[in-house]
């Protein structure tokens, strides 16, 4: 799909909800919904994304669509996918209908509260789609540290301090969680990149069986960045190597986008606020463990890549 | 056409499933529940449902699972017990709360700590304010039936119930069970038609909303309506299956209670007991009954009372504790019987607890002291605990 054909889809979510100005996942809401024609069926974990679309009596949902709670997404689109395989059985949904399935939620509701229920309906098989919109804390909450949180960022329960610099501990690598499931479709895509991820999105809806897209969403209010620049933050991600474009499918690792030029670390951390205590001199040496670590990481992709 | 066989309160229920057939039904295994689902899983293996059988990860995600496909538009069943139920209980709320109509068997069993598997009521009076419709039943053949009269009464009212059997006691002791004709069973439930469901695509709604102070309160009232109303629909859809099975569908059951002084008010597979004691006590003259609720929320308040106002005394068989207040049972027919004119002595006994057996001998006991009269009302009796 080209940028024409995507923004002249259908709109399935509704502008008018209230996600903060400069927040990335309307975007990327649209943008997978937009990726297939048949009829779809979303659910959603409790997080940003749900409270700021479905104000009772308002909605922006355009399609059907249910919240159930913060750590179920994956188990309550089980159940929906399962009733569409029951009613199809029994002649109340026409044979020849299509419905597709999508359930979304953020890094807390994914990597942590949620895994468990992610992961059993992996396994399972349902023939859905995955989104995890990744924004790298609890930020509903008021930006709590989650597993996805990467090391060295200031959270509300991780702050920076005199003693403690922030998250101590790595981003949990989600996507190869959902590699390990063996599913047909994982993919890492980022806002910034309407095209790649609407390829991904298109690919992940035609796949039988589950599909996980992870993908990046910068955040105005829990990275403390002008709002303006969320897409600019998101590309200095993936131009720095630090959220790269990929795609597993069946097993296979392909590279989506190879950065033409090194763009340091430094680059990518500077404009937000939540890495502002890493430029103090004696924190040097955080910054140079990141860079050490994107650039392990970085090869490792690589080399499966190649494979 | 009608079979009498003999069936553990486990088959009994896979039974009702199996004729019922339900769109979709999550498993999980728990003890001592799990045998309704491995029956059922067989009734499925074998075709003789065409179910979408979903095998979760966890009970938390059976109930999600079953929100998903109730709100999908399926008829959607699960079973539960102990730990499970308390695992679930998030969804319990997301599934009254969103207005679905599941039905469960709970399996009673204790709750940890300490861990026990034995029977006690207290995982389903643990979700006793949580918008479902609980039935509990004393025999096997109770439970088969009451799965029927959940499922129709569920669809009705637009809430969730739950069908309470003692664990172990009525889900894997042997009774002859009467299998109703499977026809008919189906014709009694017929399918399920929703208003409003997710599968059809083309009329989007959105269920689980965020509501904030100016709408929730009103949804929680609703919410309250709607169970006050399942009493009435209970009663009226007992009379229909009735006709089917010839037996009755009470609020409650009372038995020997037209004279009774003495009165034992307990649910589930213990009313059995009460009822031999009953024979064997009124031989000698003495006048007890029993009074066995089934359906316990919503409460029948206002009956529970009319049928107490004149007898002498009354004693409450709690299986199940509430620390620090009255046991939930006892508390209800205190609390039903505080607007009574008139009103009978009345005791609290816990019993049971974890499977501690209660036997018939500690239920005369029981009567023998209402019938003294001699009784300390305000203190809690314990039945068969050791250093009493």
């Amino acid at each position: 799909m080209n940028y024409k054909q995507l923004v002249n889809k259908p709109q399935k979510l509704a502008p008018g909800h209230r996600s903060c100005a400069g927040c990335g996942f309307p975007p990327i809401v649209r943008t997978v919904l937009a990726s297939t024609d048949s009829p779809i069926v979303a659910s959603c974990a409790t997080g940003c994304l749900e409270v700021t679309t479905t104000i009772y009596p308002f909605t922006s949902w355009k399609i059907p669509f249910i919240h159930s709670a913060f750590e179920n997404s994956a188990a309550t689109i089980s159940g929906v996918e399962a009733a569409y395989k029951a009613l199809k059985r029994s002649g109340k949904i026409p044979k020849d209908k299509e419905i597709k399935f999508v359930a979304f939620g953020g890094d807390g509701g994914t990597f942590d509260i949620g895994l468990q229920s992610l992961s059993g309906a992996l396994e399972r098989g349902h023939d859905f789609v995955y989104v995890l919109y990744d924004n790298e804390a609890y930020m509903n909450t008021g930006i709590q540290r989650s597993s996805g949180t990467p090391m060295g960022a200031s959270t509300t329960t991780a702050p920076a301090g005199k003693v403690h610099q922030g998250k101590e501990e790595w981003k949990k690598d989600m996507a190869k969680i959902a590699v390990a499931h063996n599913i047909p479709y994982v993919a890492q895509a980022s806002v910034h990149n309407p095209i790649d991820l609407s390829m991904k999105a298109e690919k992940a809806f035609s796949t039988k069986g589950p599909a996980f897209l992870i993908v990046f969403q910068p955040c105005q209010t829990g990275w403390k960045y002008p709002m303006e620049k969320t897409m600019e933050i998101a590309k200095l991600a993936v131009e720095s190597k630090f959220w790269p474009l990929y795609e597993v499918e069946n097993g296979k690792y392909k590279l989506n986008y190879k950065p033409s030029k090194n763009v340091p670390i430094e680059e990518y951390l500077k404009p937000q606020g939540r890495y502002k205590h890493l430029f103090r001199p004696d924190n040097k040496q955080i910054i140079e463990k990141i860079q050490q670590h994107v650039n392990e990481e970085w090869e490792k992709l690589v080399n499966l890549c190649r494979d | 056409m009608n079979k009498e066989m003999p069936l553990t309160g486990a088959q009994s229920v896979a039974h009702a499933m199996r004729q019922i057939n339900p769109d979709v039904v999550a498993a999980f295994p728990i003890t001592p529940q799990t045998d309704i689902m491995m029956n059922f899983a067989k009734f499925h293996s074998d075709g003789k449902v065409d179910t979408e059988l979903v095998r979760v990860e966890s009970e938390h995600s059976a109930m999600s699972c079953c929100v998903g496909a109730s709100a999908a538009g399926a008829r959607a069943m699960t079973a539960t017990a102990s730990a499970g139920l308390a695992l679930m209980w998030e969804i319990l709320g997301v599934a009254s709360g969103s207005r679905l109509p599941i039905a469960m068997a709970v399996v009673n069993r204790a709750l940890s700590s300490p861990i026990n598997i034995h029977c006690d009521h207290s995982d389903s009076m643990g979700c006793r304010d949580h918008g479902w419709i609980q039935i509990y039943n004393e025999t096997n053949q109770e439970a088969y039936e009451s799965v029927f009269l959940a499922v129709k009464l569920a669809e009705k009212v637009m809430l969730p119930c739950m069908i309470c059997l003692d664990g172990f006691i009525t889900s894997h002791g042997v009774q002859n069970v009467t299998l109703h004709d499977d026809k008919q069973m189906k014709g009694f439930v017929r399918d399920y038609e929703p208003k409003k469901w997710l599968l059809n695509t083309d009329d989007p709604h959105t269920v689980g909303p965020l509501e904030l102070q100016d709408y929730y309160f009103e949804t929680q009232k609703q919410r309250a309506d709607a169970m006050i109303q399942a009493k009435e629909e209970y009663l009226k859809i007992g009379k229909e299956l009735a006709r089917i099975t010839g037996n009755e569908y009470p609020l409650f059951e009372e038995y020997q209670m037209d004279d009774a002084e003495a009165v034992v008010i307990v649910m589930n597979s213990t009313a059995g007991n009460t009822k031999a004691v009953i024979d064997k006590m009124r031989k000698d003259g003495k006048k007890v009954g029993l009074l066995k609720p089934r359906l316990f929320r919503p409460f029948p308040y206002k009956e529970i009372a009319e049928a107490l106002k004149h007898k002498k005394y009354t004693a409450v068989l709690d299986r199940s504790e509430s620390y620090g207040a009255n046991a939930p049972l006892y508390a209800e027919i205190k609390s039903a019987l505080y607007e009574a004119d008139s009103k009978p002595k009345l005791k609290s006994y816990i019993f049971g607890l974890g499977g501690r057996n209660i036997l018939e001998p500690d239920i005369e006991k029981v009567y023998d002291e209402l019938l003294s009269g001699k009784f300390d009302h305000l203190e809690t009796g314990y039945i068969g605990l050791r250093g009493e």
